[in-house]
């Protein structure tokens, strides 16, 4: 496990790319953490053209640190994943991106400006999803109506509404709408401002797998438009579907980082071949998967029966780094 | 349907667009706030129509016992209701709402838009007005239905009216938002909010008559803003003899306008100093 993890040294390229700024910041999780808050890189990050810059971000409650020196970079126009199980530090890490949270150390810049600190006009430019659990007595079109009031050049309420599937019931009570409806009419509430950088905490839990794909079509769309991405997410499937780029985080530190297809050199490690031998299935491990099958399928004299190539899926993956944590 | 949804470049490159102002913001929040409040059922029968409800009981129960000094009882009732009403419809409901807005999240997903904070506070202002105006003319008309309430017929006794009226009005307001950041979650609210609100009604003359409230206690609501709302109200709607039935032998209008000024203050600078957009577990 450990030359496994040594392997990802390279792939987080924005940790050893980076100008050394935020690793300075110490990892104790004391009270002397929060006077590190404004290290002297802030300005230099602010300038900086990508949408989330994050260097040696850390996080404490009580002694435990949830986050314990997160360095991340999120290009404007990117999908971006935080993957990772519960109590990694992926709510908190968004929190404090959204500037719902303090933090404890390093430096931040959000669309240029630090979350902490940003007015109106930053909040005017990014969109937030959260889930609640019940809503006033307002109906969809009241609340998307409200809402887009807020904003300097929001979108169409009607066209919104229609976007996130919830035609139709415009004049339904927030309270009467189903599950998943509910779910729609926060997505709704959250890219009504026409924001920049949208942020979506774990936003299709508990959605079914039909409703998944919807909300996955939609948010693709915003991709496409140019919107910036930061979610959270459970599920693997999602996080190779959505993202340009995901980054695993295990007890508050990123564990692995790049894209989904490749995360953990999936895409070069060990394949696996099986197929029916006349005495079992077999299976091999291989790094020449094209040479196995050949050679099996000469030696068979045609076709191979059963004949499956896999390579680590995702999943895989993941399990072997939040695994590799603990 | 997305091209015509969501203009190209979304990208804010250009000049900075004028963000909505705090004033329509907040006027078009109150006008939601007040239709989501009549929607409620809840909050309707609970907030709004229970003091209603309680003047037509206690008034037919006790409202034909003379008080004296050509006071009947129903008339004291109503006076006092009034207080409690306006009470209802400001302390108590800005304690509960806010804090169940608090807890389902809703300041929360506020607090991540543009919208100005101050608009919040026009929209529950708006509310609190509308709100407290209806429950005030509903109260007046049952007295006038049931107990021969009359309407004030000098304008110093309309002035009395509007300045206890809207200084207990705003009075309320402002602890009742102070309030609502005590319960750490809806279900304490009954404790935190309800209970001492009852309490306060009891002893401050709205469901008992203030002569019938032993003094020590007396002294305990004259702490409280309600107590001298319903004096206020009472010095409106009662015939100027009948002073001589207070504890004081008179109105008391000048610590009447002190006891609420001084609420005020406190309750602002519990406000600005309190207020909480998240709940405490979110930290």
């Amino acid at each position: 496990m450990r030359t496994f993890l040594t392997s990802w040294k390279t792939l987080k390229a924005s940790r050893a790319d980076a100008p050394d700024v935020g690793h300075l910041v110490d990892t104790r999780c004391s009270p002397s953490g929060g006077a590190k808050r404004r290290a002297p890189a802030q300005a230099e990050l602010m300038s900086n053209e990508s949408a989330i810059r994050v260097r040696g971000l850390r996080k404490c409650y009580g002694p435990l640190a949830a986050v314990d020196g997160i360095d991340l970079d999120i290009e404007r126009g990117e999908v971006f994943a935080l993957l990772g199980p519960n109590g990694a530090g992926k709510t908190t890490t968004i929190e404090i991106l959204e500037g719902f949270r303090h933090r404890d150390g390093g430096t931040v810049a959000v669309l240029g400006a630090d979350p902490a600190e940003a007015g109106r006009s930053w909040r005017a430019r990014i969109g937030i999803v959260l889930q609640l659990s019940t809503e006033p007595e307002l109906t969809v079109a009241e609340m998307v109506g409200q809402f887009a009031a807020y904003y300097p050049r929001p979108r169409n309420p009607a066209e919104v509404i229609e976007l996130v599937g919830l035609g139709g019931l415009e004049r339904r009570r927030a309270h009467q709408l189903s599950g998943g409806q509910r779910r729609r009419l926060d997505v709704a509430l959250g890219i009504v401002g026409r924001p920049d950088l949208l942020f979506l905490d774990e936003p299709t839990t508990g959605f079914d797998p039909q409703a998944r794909r919807l909300f996955w079509e939609l948010i693709k769309l915003l991709a496409q438009d140019g919107t910036t991405i930061l979610l959270t997410t459970h599920y693997l499937a999602e996080a190779e579907a959505l993202a340009d780029r995901v980054a695993v985080l295990a007890a508050g530190r990123i564990a692995a980082l790049g894209d989904p297809a490749t995360l953990g050199g999936r895409a070069s490690t060990g394949a696996q071949v099986s197929w029916d031998a006349p005495d079992g299935r077999q299976t091999v491990q291989t790094a020449t998967p094209a040479r196995v099958v050949l050679d099996l399928a000469a030696g068979l004299g045609g076709d191979v029966p059963g004949l499956t190539v896999t390579r680590p899926t995702l999943e895989d993956v993941y399990l072997d780094l939040i695994g590799a944590q603990r | 349907m997305i091209s015509t949804a969501i203009a190209p470049g979304a990208e804010s490159t250009g000049p900075e667009l004028a963000l909505p102002g705090a004033w329509r913001t907040g006027l078009s929040r109150g006008r939601l706030e007040v239709v989501g409040f009549f929607r409620e059922r809840q909050a309707v029968v609970f907030v709004f129509a229970l003091p209603a409800i309680l003047l037509v009981l206690l008034g037919s129960i006790f409202g034909h016992d003379a008080a004296g000094y050509g006071v009947s009882v129903g008339q004291l009732f109503t006076a006092g209701m009034i207080a409690g009403g306006i009470g209802s419809t400001s302390f108590q409901n800005l304690g509960l709402t806010i804090s169940a807005e608090r807890e389902r999240g809703t300041l929360k997903r506020l607090r991540g838009t543009p919208m100005p904070p101050a608009a919040y506070f026009i929209g529950k202002i708006v509310l609190v007005f509308v709100c407290t105006v209806a429950e005030v003319v509903v109260l007046i008309a049952v007295g006038m239905a049931f107990y021969h309430l009359r309407l004030p017929t000098s304008a110093a006794s309309w002035w009395t009216l509007a300045w206890v009226f809207a200084l207990g009005t705003v009075a309320c307001s402002l602890i009742g938002i102070a309030m609502s950041s005590l319960p750490s979650s809806a279900k304490n609210s009954f404790p935190v909010i309800t209970l001492p609100f009852l309490v306060l009604q009891f002893i401050s003359g709205v469901y008992v008559p203030f002569t019938n409230v032993p003094p020590w206690l007396q002294h305990i609501a004259a702490i409280f803003p309600l107590k001298w709302m319903s004096q206020g109200l009472r010095s409106v709607f009662l015939p100027a003899r009948a002073a001589i039935l207070e504890p004081a032998h008179s109105w008391q209008h000048g610590a009447t306008a002190l006891v609420l000024l001084a609420w005020i203050a406190a309750g602002l600078v519990l406000c600005l100093t309190t207020f909480r957009w998240r709940t405490s577990r979110d930290g």
